[in-house]
Formats: structure tokens, sequence, C-alpha cells
């Protein structure tokens, strides 16, 4: 583990240089041990997952990287509870009418359409993190057969529950928001809301699947939401 | 209920307490008032609870009505002009005053400074949204309706009952002046640029571009380069970063800016600096001076100490 300052109330903890599933699993681990109040460090607010690192955000009247780091280390070398991934099911629409970047996808990676929804449904994902938006996960890791840079034009709107893929990531806008990934689906579910609790769908180290839907049972189930 | 009724919104008008915090996992920023100096000493100004949201004005002035009852106020780094029937009432910065109904308050545009406060006793009626009523416009979180407020809105006020007390005055309020310095420690990736970056950063001010908002205030100065490209996997981000996009222009990050990023940090601003940093202006000048950690804990503790002393010159208007 590497640790590093980010000013007197911020500190960066690195646990791994690569992204992997495995290492979002042992991330959102630490994370969830460093704020159950048990095991919390004084003077610690709040901590936030990258996809290599968590950034402890902390009160500098109550502690100190030294005591953090510590406060990290001993946590480490405690026998891990096994924290078990939950699962979360995601339905996803691949219909024309609300994938409109799917036929340039499957163009540009010279597959059939339904290749790439197989490709993109056919495993599992584990949430990274959360961030750019309130509840917008990164899924990792995408079908090598579809990896892309994200588009040359950002669309200045992209949908809520527009589900997205761009680089070694898949996505869900949970609001209507600009955005430059490829869409190439949607979701009937909220993501995010605020007044729901958790207000997030999806945490970090969480297992997801995607099931397709037809566009009628997306239609019913938008209404019935 | 008493309510303030917007008659002419300004620029950038939104509702800002101390922050939300806890929720930045989930990718919700803290967001609150840039200048949370000012808000804390209105706060202790008016006996509201410290934290409690007031109007932000960033750059614009406003006018505002008092709609079915009376409240009281007070400013914070901008001065006001009541409008009755028999004639006006100024109303300096940093004094407590009764706006009574039917009554208009006209709040100057700040000046030196980004943003001005109005807070008012007993503090906004609306509702909390993840622990805090600071807008996030972007997520259209919190404050009013999630939004900057409109002409025409009316914003509830809790529990006011401005009859029964003397207006009180800070002597020594601030001065509404953007800095001319800001303190960083390095880090935490100064590493991934070249040689002596740090050296140009402290060398020479920067400018605050137009392009600039409650996310990030994007710099114009001298490039700083990176060593090893500027692409990082997402990682979070602490308030205060100077983030290095390709084009070596950095940006400091705010109140609204986003939980993560993905381009590398050269330095951090200290806590002690940060409500100065949301105090500069677009168009505005600031430089950067190298600190360690122990002189980052003794302005921290200078800050501290500074803020008490202000809370003390709290008096009683003669």
């Amino acid at each position: 583990m590497r640790f590093d300052s980010c000013g007197d109330a911020a500190l960066l903890v690195t646990l791994g240089d690569a992204a992997s599933a495995a290492l979002s699993r042992r991330i959102s681990a630490l994370h969830v041990r460093l704020t159950t109040a048990r095991t919390r460090p004084a003077g610690l607010q709040e901590a936030v997952p990258g996809h290599t690192t968590l950034l402890l955000i902390y009160d500098p009247a109550f502690t100190d990287p030294v005591r953090l780091r510590t406060a990290v280390e001993a946590l480490q070398d405690s026998p891990v509870e096994r924290i078990e991934p939950r699962i979360r099911t995601i339905p996803v629409c691949y219909h024309d009418s609300l994938a409109p970047d799917l036929a340039e996808v499957a163009a540009r990676c010279g597959l059939s359409v339904d290749a790439v929804i197989d490709l993109h449904a056919a495993r599992d994902y584990t949430v990274h993190l959360l961030g750019f938006s309130p509840g917008f996960p990164y899924l990792g890791d995408l079908s090598a057969e579809l990896v892309l840079p994200r588009r040359a034009e950002p669309r200045a709107r992209v949908p809520a529950g527009a589900v997205a893929i761009a680089t070694r990531y898949t996505a869900i806008y949970p609001q209507a928001t600009p955005g430059g990934w490829h869409l190439i689906g949607r979701t009937p579910l909220v993501l995010f809301d605020a007044r729901r609790d958790p207000p997030a769908l999806l945490r970090p180290g969480d297992s997801v699947r995607f099931t397709p839907i037809s566009l009628t049972e997306y239609e019913q189930m938008s209404a019935s939401l | 209920m008493t309510h303030l009724e917007i008659m002419r919104a300004g620029i950038h008008t939104s509702l800002q307490d101390d922050g939300r915090r806890g929720y930045r996992d989930l990718g919700v920023p803290g967001s609150g008032a840039l200048d949370p100096l000012t808000l804390r000493l209105l706060n202790a100004l008016l006996d509201n609870r410290d934290g409690t949201g007031a109007l932000e004005l960033l750059y614009g002035g406003i006018t505002v009505r008092a709609r079915d009852g009376a409240l009281r106020f007070a400013l914070g780094c901008a001065a006001g002009r009541i409008v009755q029937h028999g004639g006006i009432r100024d109303v300096p910065p940093w004094h407590t005053a009764v706006l009574d109904r039917d009554e208009t308050l006209t709040i100057a545009a700040p000046a030196g400074t980004a943003a001005a406060y109005m807070a008012v006793e007993g503090g906004f009626a609306v509702e909390t949204v993840l622990g805090s009523v600071s807008t996030y416009g972007p997520g259209a979180l919190g404050g009013w309706q999630g939004r900057l407020l409109h002409r025409g809105d009316r914003l509830p006020i809790l529990n006011t009952a401005p009859a029964c007390r003397r207006e009180r005055m800070l002597t020594h309020g601030l001065a509404p002046a953007a800095p001319s310095v800001l303190r960083v420690m390095a880090g935490p990736q100064q590493s991934r640029f070249v040689r002596g970056a740090l050296d140009t950063l402290t060398a020479s001010p920067y400018r605050v571009t137009p392009s600039s908002n409650r996310s990030g205030l994007r710099l114009d100065g001298a490039p700083l380069r990176h060593e090893e490209g500027h692409d990082l996997l997402s990682e979070g981000v602490a308030t205060g970063s100077l983030q290095v996009p390709g084009t070596g222009q950095p940006v400091l990050l705010i109140a609204d800016h986003p939980t993560v990023g993905g381009y590398p940090k050269i330095a951090t601003v200290i806590s002690a600096d940060l409500a100065a940093a949301g105090r500069l202006r677009i168009g505005g000048e600031v430089r950067f001076a190298l600190v360690d950690a122990h002189a980052a804990r003794d302005a921290r503790l200078a800050a501290q100490a500074e803020h008490a002393a202000r809370l003390a010159t709290i008096r009683d208007v003669p």
C-alpha cells in the first residue's frame, strides 16, 4: 500500500496498480471497515473509492496521516470477515429506439448487433467506483471485443437510465447529463434518488448482471416505477 | 409563515450551507458555501446554529421583499439598502437588521470577492437533502427545488421573532477581498510532472478564467508539463486539489467539484486557505506558495484563533 497526502485534510491510499474486480472488492472491504462505527478511526469523515485507491477525507483537528495510516494497516492485517459481493440484476432494453449508438458500435467492432448485446449481457461486472455524477457506476471489465475510445463529440444530453460503454468500462447514466460514452441500451431502473435510503442503487464492490428485456417490458417497467 | 420573495435574482444566487457530508462515495459532491468563513460569521451574528443555510450571491446583487411578516437578516461582503414608504435605510455588512413586512431590500453585487451572503435569523425552511440544504445545480439536488433562485420564488423562513431583540454588529468583519497568495502542499501526484514543475507553479501568478464555475477555477498561467502522460485511473479527489489536464493549465477544485477525477494533481490548497480560494474572482490573479504539513497545521491553528477573535467583536449596536 502507498499513502500520499492530498493537502492537510485528505490522504490517498493506493492498494494496487491495475484495476480489477478483486482489487475493487479489497478497496470496498477496507472502505466498509473504515466507516463502520466499531472500527472507524477518530477524525475520519468519509472515504471515496477509486479504481485502485481509497481517498480518506479527515478533520485535521482530530487526526493526521500517521494515525490514519496506522489504523488502515491494522485493519488490513485483521482477519478479513468475508464481505460477499451483492449481486444486482439490471434489466436493459437494447431496442434501436433506446440505443442510438448500438449499430455504430457493432460496425466499429466488426460484430453483429446481436453479438454486441450477447457480449455485453453475458458477463458479471464489478462496480469499481461511483462518480462523475451522483450514483454513476464505473463497471468493469467490458469484453475486450467491445473496447472503444469515448465518442469524439460528447452529447450535450444523455437521458437518465442510458446504458453506455467506453474504454474498458460500461456504465449507466443516473441523471440526464452531458456524456461522451456510446449509448447501447436503456434501463427502466432509477439509479439514484436522494429521497431513497440508500440513495444509490449500486455501491462499490457490487456485482452487476444485465438482463435483456423487450421494448414492451421496458415500457411496462418504466410505467410501474 | 414569513417568506422572502425574490424580486430580482442576480447572476447566480443559490441556497448554500456548510456542505453535504458522507455521500462522496456515491458520487455526491460536498457543495456548500464557496466562502464558509463569511457564512459562519453571519450565523454567529444571528445566533443561528453553525452551518445554517444562507443565500449565496455569486457576482450579482439581488432584490428581495419580506412577505407575510418581518424577518431579521445580516449581510456578509456586500451592503444593502432598504426602501420603505418614508425613505431609505442603509444596511452595512456585518450588521443585523429587520426587514419589515412588504419592505424591499436591495443587496449590492459583491466587489473584491466572488460571493456575498444574506443569512436570515432562524434559517430557511427548506427540506434537507442528504443532510444539507446546499444547492448542487448539476445534479438538481438540495436548495430551492435543486436550482438557482428565480424571480418570483418565495422562500419560507423558520421561526422569526424580529421584534424583541437589539441589533448586533461585528466590528471586525472580513474585508471583501480575494487572496493574493494561496498556500499549497505538494501532491498527491507531483512525481507525474516534469522536474521543476512545482517551481513553475509557485514562480508566477495564475489568472482565473471565465470558464470557471462553482466546481472549479480554471486557471491560466505558466503551463505545468506532465512527465508520463496525463491519464490517471479515476480516483477520489480532495477539495482544493490543483488538477492538471493535458493542456498543462491547472484547475482548482472547489465546492461542487466531482468526487472523482482522472488527471494528476500537482498540489493541494491547505484547509486554512480553502475559504480564501472560494473568494477568487474571474479575471483575478493568484500566486501559490509551497508549504509543508507543519506550516499547514500552524496556519490552521492561526485561522481558528483569528476566527475566534473576530467572533469576540460581536457587539450590540449602540
